[in-house]
């Protein structure tokens, strides 16, 4: 569903995304790892169109090419995004940051019931559809977000670090969303630095570095490569 | 108004009683704890709990409804942040919240002038590159604070805070999205504070670092308090497994 080839980004003379190249499927879960400034934002932004790849690079939805287009075009080619330090509209209510992600042409009919899955993933919420998101918490305003990119019907959803911010008990079950999600036949393409758990539930993973891929496969590969268990692992494998 | 039978130290900071309602939603309700010197303390709970709002009473940037913040026993809830800058509370938050126009030095000596002990010039510019170097960011003083990655904005707020001189030092999930060698790094950092006699009062969802570093904690739910104690006593506490931990990340 998601293909993307050759992928380059430029910050002046940085080279943040050197490269890469990736393909999230329906019903299926890809995992990006990598430590802080090895591109993984960089990658999920240049995707969702909010920053622009270096000429070369292609990026297609259902094999039409969407590289370069702007971001609310992206969205309604399918490809939604979950941003780091969530984008939510602070003044409005949760209703209205929920029904905002509904506002493409794609995702129009069915709302309503769209509405109902977001608030069963997110029982939460449902208490608070008339509160104002900036007087929420941290991981509420983190479960608006993940919601408000599920309202606009993606064929994929991407997430930079949905985890973050999130309680124990919230973490497990933003997991069990997202395998509900995925369930549902819609493609992840998932930014986590919960490398044990993303891995757990993901179907491949790629690893960068410095921008480019340094590794990919299998996740359940990946999880039992060492090199991947020292940098994403924590010690020996132990560490959750 | 502790009870403790043990004999302990003057706390540095004591809570009491604090309240503050958002219209109609109670946030923190009746909020009292203590943090004792040289001690890192953990604040733990839900998503809604309460715990940002509780240190942001605590560092100014809201006045409570009712309670004390008694720093040092001096009562001073309602003074506004930068009175409590100087009296010795840094603090970073859970977005980051760096001056993005401004390099990284440049964000460092702005701490610098509001601090304990305060410093300008050539001074604050040599003091920022030792902060600098300090949290991991050697070198990168000239670049623009606006270009940082999440994780590295997260260490220069923790230097701007630590140019405060801080008693107290607020830690608002400054571990979070950290992979798990960034994570012992972090860890090490923090420990190192304390070892040079920063005393930590930290808001922090992983757990791995809880238990490393905290000498107790306190769990917050629905803006009260439901458990306190040391980290493995408290995070075996079936009320606080089944507000915050779950299952699969309880005991061990």
């Amino acid at each position: 569903m998601l293909e993307a080839d050759a992928l380059s980004v430029s910050y002046g003379r940085h080279r943040a995304l050197d490269d890469v190249s990736l393909s999230v499927s329906r019903g299926e879960i890809v995992v990006v790892l990598g430590a802080n400034g090895a591109g993984k934002s960089t990658l999920l932004k240049a995707l969702a169109g909010l920053v622009r790849p270096a000429p070369g690079g292609r990026i297609a939805m259902d094999g039409r090419d969407i590289g370069g287009i702007p971001a609310h075009r992206v969205v309604e080619s399918g490809l939604a995004l979950v941003p780091e330090g969530r984008g939510v509209f602070g003044a409005m209510t949760v209703r209205e940051n929920l029904l905002l992600g509904a506002y493409p042409t794609r995702a129009r009919d069915g709302e309503a019931v769209r509405l109902e899955t977001v608030l069963a993933l997110f029982p939460r919420l449902t208490e608070r559809m008339g509160q104002a998101v900036r007087t929420m918490s941290g991981g509420e305003q983190q479960m608006v977000a993940i919601g408000r990119a599920l309202m606009s019907a993606p064929a994929v959803l991407a997430l930079d670090e949905p985890s973050l911010g999130l309680s124990p008990l919230m973490v497990g079950e933003l997991f069990r969303a997202l395998a509900r999600i995925r369930a549902g036949g819609t493609g992840i393409l998932l930014v986590e630095q919960n490398a044990r758990r993303s891995l757990a539930i993901a179907d491949r993973g790629l690893v960068l570095e410095g921008g480019r891929v340094v590794g990919r496969g299998a996740a359940a590969e990946l999880a039992a490569d060492p090199a991947v268990q020292r940098a994403y692992l924590g010690a020996a494998g132990k560490a959750a | 108004m502790s009870a403790a039978s043990q004999p302990s130290p003057a706390p540095l900071l004591r809570v009491e009683g604090l309240r503050r309602a958002f219209g109609g939603l109670v946030a923190v309700d009746g909020l009292s704890f203590t943090v004792n010197p040289g001690e890192i303390v953990g604040l733990l709970g839900p998503n809604g709990s309460g715990k940002t709002t509780a240190l942001n009473l605590i560092s100014g940037a809201l006045a409570p409804d009712a309670g004390w913040v008694v720093l040092d026993g001096r009562d001073v809830a309602r003074l506004p942040a930068h009175r409590l800058a100087r009296l010795g509370i840094g603090r970073t938050f859970q977005l980051v919240r760096v001056l993005s126009g401004l390099s990284l030095e440049e964000n460092v000596v702005a701490g610098l002038a509001f601090g304990r002990e305060p410093a300008w010039g050539a001074e604050a510019r040599h003091r920022a590159a030792a902060l600098l170097e300090q949290v991991g960011l050697s070198g990168r003083g000239t670049q623009p604070a606006g270009t940082l990655t999440y994780g590295d904005g997260k260490r220069l707020e923790l230097a701007r805070a630590l140019a405060l001189s801080p008693r107290l030092l607020l830690l608002d999930e400054w571990l979070a999205g950290l992979n798990p060698t960034e994570l012992r790094g972090g860890i090490a950092l923090i420990a190192s504070l304390r070892d040079a006699g920063c005393t930590v009062l930290m808001v922090e969802h992983v757990m791995d670092a809880i238990r490393a570093l905290a000498d107790r904690c306190v769990v917050m739910n629905a803006g009260r308090p439901i458990a306190e104690g040391p980290p493995a006593a408290v995070l075996a506490d079936r009320a606080v497994i089944a507000a915050y931990l779950g299952d699969d990340d309880a005991g061990g």
